[in-house]
This record gives C-alpha cells, structure tokens and sequence, in this order.
C-alpha cells in the first residue's frame, strides 16, 4: 500500500507479476483498488435505496396494520431471515433473481436509458452491480426492517392519541408522529445496512462478474467490490500480493468506520432538533 | 387532596358561578351518553352510565381515582377503542346520531368532539405555528387563511401574546402550562362542537391552571365542554353542571349529577355528600 500511494485507492488495476512459481514476471505489479472501491460504494448504495423504502414499509405494516393474530409469525420470519447465511442469498440471487432481475434491468435501460446511470454500452444485463445491488438489498432488508420495526414501536403513546383525538386517519398519524420521531433510529438502522452491504463477501463474488473497471453503468454485467475482490485473490495470491488484499481489507474498513460516523453525526444532530 | 376544602365555600364558589346562562352561539344539540358500560378484558370498569351534555355547557366529572371518570370521557369520542382489550356497550349520541353506529367514520367524530389530555403532548417535530395547525394536516381539511386560523386559536387558548414572536420555535420549548394551551388551540383549530378535558391542569402550576381555567369559560360560549378533575374548586369555578362517579368495588357508575351549585351545596347521595365535602376520596 505504502508503493502504490494514492493510486492504490484510484488505481483501476490489479495486476500480480509474480507467477505461481515465485518468479517475477516481466511487467512491474499494479495494485489498484479503484474499480472495486466504486463498485463497493455502487452496490451498497443500490442496496440501500432499494433495501431501506422497502423495509420502513414492511415496519410499519408490522407495526400498524397487520392483524395481531399474524404479527408474532411475521415478526419471527423477519428475524429468521436476518440469520440466513449470505451464501444462500448468493445462490438464490445468482439461480432465481437473475433472470427475472435482468428482466427489470432491460425494462429500466429501455425506459430510463437516457439517464446516464441506466445506459448501458453493451447490451449484457446479466451479473450485473443492479442484480448485486438487488442481492443485497434484500439481505439488509431484514435488519434494517428489524431495527425500524424496534424504533416505530417505541413511538410515545400520548402523542399517536393526540394525532387521533385531533381526526387523523392511520396513514396521516404515521407520517406526523412516527415518522418523525422514528426518523434517526431508521437512518442508524439504514447506516447498519449499508454497512452491511459494503462488507458483504460472497453474495457479491456470487452473483457479480467480477472485472476491473470503474463502471458507472449498474445495469452492465461488469463491477466488484473490495470485499469480493478479497476472496477472488486470496487462494492463489503472492505474499506481496497478500499485502495489498489486506490493504484492500483495512481501506473497507476504514470506510465503514467513516459511513458509520456520519451515520453517528446524522442522528445526533437530528436528535438535537428536538424530539 | 380535598381534605381541608370548606364545603360552604365550594358551594358559594358554584353559587357565584350558577348565574351564567349556557353558550348561545354554541354548535349543535350537545351530546347524550346512553347507559354506556366499558369493559377492560373482563374487568366491567364502568356501568350503564347515561348523561345529557347540553350544547354550551361545561360539565365536570369528580371522583377518587379509578372510578372510570376518565374511561368515560374516553368512550365519548371513541377514543376508548384504542386499548387492545377494551369493550364498551351503550349508545352516545352527536347531534341524534349514534356515534358507535356502523358506518360511523371515526376520524369526523373525533374531528367534531375534541380531546386535550391530562399530560400535554404538543408534536415535538413541530413548531408553535405547525402543531395549532396540525388538525388541518392530520385529518387531511383544506384552509385558505391559516394565519388568521392559527392567531385566533391561539387567541382563543390565550397563548397568543406569548408565542407570537416564536412562532417558529419548537412545541417543546415551551413551558408545561404553554404546551397544554398549545394543545388547546391545537383541538381548536379544527373548530369541534364538544371539548373533552381529561384533567387538563393536573400536571400545571396555578397561574397555568387560572389561564386554562379562563380559556374553558371562554370556549363554553361557543362549545361544549366536559372535564375531568380531581380538584373540587376547579369543578366549583369553571363548571354549570357537575356528574359524580364512584367505583367502591363494584363497577364504576355516576352516582349523581345536576347543577354544580346543586352538587355542592345540597346533594341527594351521602356519597355525594361525603366526598365533596372531603370526607373521604
């Protein structure tokens, strides 16, 4: 880390010249971390802002529609999903959402291909950060509807009854009084799945087809992320290689030690405005 | 609490205050309760209870705790229905109209018979000016002249004069008494026939008490209010008619009601009798 500089963080190359044999080979080696540091950011964004809507709804469903009757069930699923391990999700995304997400990819390129995040250069919609990203989402959707679920439910009784004393319908005492005061516990719960999305290993080396360029396009099959970067390198890494993936690892977390510090800023200064 | 409360100046106090004639601009016919029962799962909390609210009156509700006074008042704007195991049985009755009956939308009965609770609990993520308005918002109503609407409830709940300048600021910047005011012109606001009070002052100091006191008299010109108390002079002070219920092992039931200088100064029921002149409860 230390030779390559700042290109080890910019750098979209990944090249060992060390051969399996511990000869050095021709070409000096580049290590470069660029390319999965975007996709990294990419797909756990993607994750996010597909994974978090979905969730909050889920929350409040859980905690304000459903019949009590189904509740625990529901509850208890929620929580069991939360414990799958991520290889399964891999799997399943690579096996059952693929096809069906690529389906959505090319309905997204078709009708909002003129923004540039849903152009693609070439028409290959398959393994693509979107489907990851998709993955993902909905591996973080059972925390975060965890979390978010935990702080709805906390809402402070006297004020729900005020909003209903004064006429409110379910739907307009969610959006004045539990949204509000759920609003920083949602966006730790949020951060928490971000942060998840951003370590995850396997999910992504599983479903993403894994190459080395800055790719701004989610819907082309083309991306990575550093954790998945990782496991492709370590079985047949040099020692030096292995230097650089561990510094690939201390930047990730580096990375999710400053996500989860904005995250920290954001609630406290929401909490500040009054609650 | 009431221990020491000379009778005859209670009854002098309702005395003074029996010459009122009831609110003639009030809206609507009032609100009649009929044998109304509440359950909470299988404890029978309060018993047939039946009770005529006339249109621009304030009627208080004394008794000791636990006597299903505060119950009541909870079933008269549905409110009741919110605790997972509770029941309730009996008609009330807006205008003619059963509010308990099917088709019944509960959001404009709540919209038309108000609620401020005995804790004040002003929306935190709001301001001064948002939370009087909130009713507009909640119950999803379409106002041209807010600013006028806002300045007149306030008015109204007699907060004006001191949240004018900040109106921007925070509901829960205020004071305990201005936050329950601000609870006030925030029912106001959606301009109800009937108040319910659940022991609006019992969590204030008594200069907040005296201004909410002289906000209740104000409304009754122009609504119907019924309050909750534990305090035998507020009752004396601000009410025309007085109900007074008692548990005492069974369920809950009113044992007697009729003008409040009636109540206080010449009651049928000894219970009546007794706890108003602080023998017991």
């Amino acid at each position: 880390m230390a030779r390559e500089g700042l290109s080890f963080i910019t750098g979209y190359e990944w090249y060992s010249s060390i051969n399996s044999d511990g000869s050095t080979g021709e070409d000096p080696s580049v290590y470069g971390i660029g390319a999965m540091l975007i996709g990294t950011i990419i797909t756990a964004l993607i994750a996010v802002s597909i994974g978090v809507p979905i969730s909050i709804a889920a929350a409040l469903y859980l905690n304000f529609y459903v019949p009590t009757a189904i509740r625990g069930f529901l509850v208890g699923v929620i929580d069991l999903m939360a414990a799958f391990p991520s290889i399964l999700f891999g799997l399943w995304g690579f096996n059952v959402l693929m096809p069906s997400g690529e389906y959505w990819a090319k309905l997204l390129h078709k009708y909002l291909g003129w923004i540039p995040l849903f152009d693609v250069s070439t028409p290959f919609f398959s393994r693509s950060p979107f489907i990851a990203g998709l993955v993902l989402a909905i591996m973080i959707i059972p925390i975060v509807t965890s979390i978010a679920r935990e702080v709805f439910s906390q809402t402070p009784l006297d004020r729900i009854q005020a909003a209903y004393a004064l006429g409110a319908t379910k739907w307009t005492m969610i959006r004045a009084v539990v949204l509000p005061f759920g609003y920083s516990g949602v966006v730790g719960g949020a951060m928490l799945g971000l942060g998840r999305a951003m370590g995850e290993t396997v999910a992504v080396f599983t479903v993403l087809n894994i190459i080395f360029q800055a790719n701004f396009q989610i819907l082309l099959g083309a991306g990575g992320n550093v954790a998945s970067l990782i496991i492709l390198k370590f079985g047949e890494a040099s020692a030096e290689e292995i230097k650089a993936l561990m510094a690939a690892g201390l930047i990730l977390f580096l990375l999710t030690l400053l996500v989860n510090m904005l995250a920290d800023l954001l609630v406290s200064r929401t909490v500040k405005q009054g609650r | 609490m009431t221990e020491n409360v000379n009778p005859s100046s209670l009854a002098s106090i309702a005395a003074g205050n029996a010459n009122r004639a009831p609110g003639k601009n009030a809206l609507g016919t009032g609100l009649e309760a009929r044998s109304v029962h509440a359950w909470f799962g299988k404890n029978h909390a309060l018993a047939d209870v039946s009770l005529d609210f006339a249109a621009g009156t304030v009627t208080a509700l004394i008794g000791p705790s636990g006597c299903g006074k505060s119950t009541f008042i909870r079933t008269l704007n549905r409110m009741h229905e919110f605790i997972p195991t509770a029941a309730m049985a009996g008609e009330v009755l807006l205008d003619g109209k059963d509010i308990y009956a099917s088709g019944v939308d509960v959001t404009k009965i709540r919209l038309k018979i108000g609620m401020v609770f005995q804790k004040p609990n002003p929306f935190p993520s709001m301001t001064i000016g948002e939370n009087v308005l909130s009713g507009l918002k909640l119950a999803q109503l379409k106002q041209n002249n807010k600013d006028e609407l806002m300045e007149e409830c306030l008015i109204r709940a007699g907060l004006w004069n001191e949240v004018k300048d900040r109106l921007g600021a925070h509901g829960g910047s205020l004071s305990g008494g201005q936050q329950q005011r601000l609870c006030i012109a925030r029912s106001l606001a959606v301009n109800p026939q009937v108040l319910l009070m659940d022991e609006p002052c019992s969590a204030l100091d008594p200069g907040s008490t005296l201004r909410i006191e002289e906000t209740i008299r104000e409304l009754s010109e122009t609504m119907t209010v019924i309050i909750v108390t534990h305090n035998m002079q507020q009752a004396a002070r601000i009410s025309d008619y007085t109900a007074f219920f008692l548990a005492d092992g069974h369920p809950g039931m009113m044992i007697e009601t009729g003008p409040t200088s009636q109540i206080f100064s010449n009651p049928k029921d000894k219970r009546t009798e007794n706890y108003v002149t602080g023998r017991f409860g």
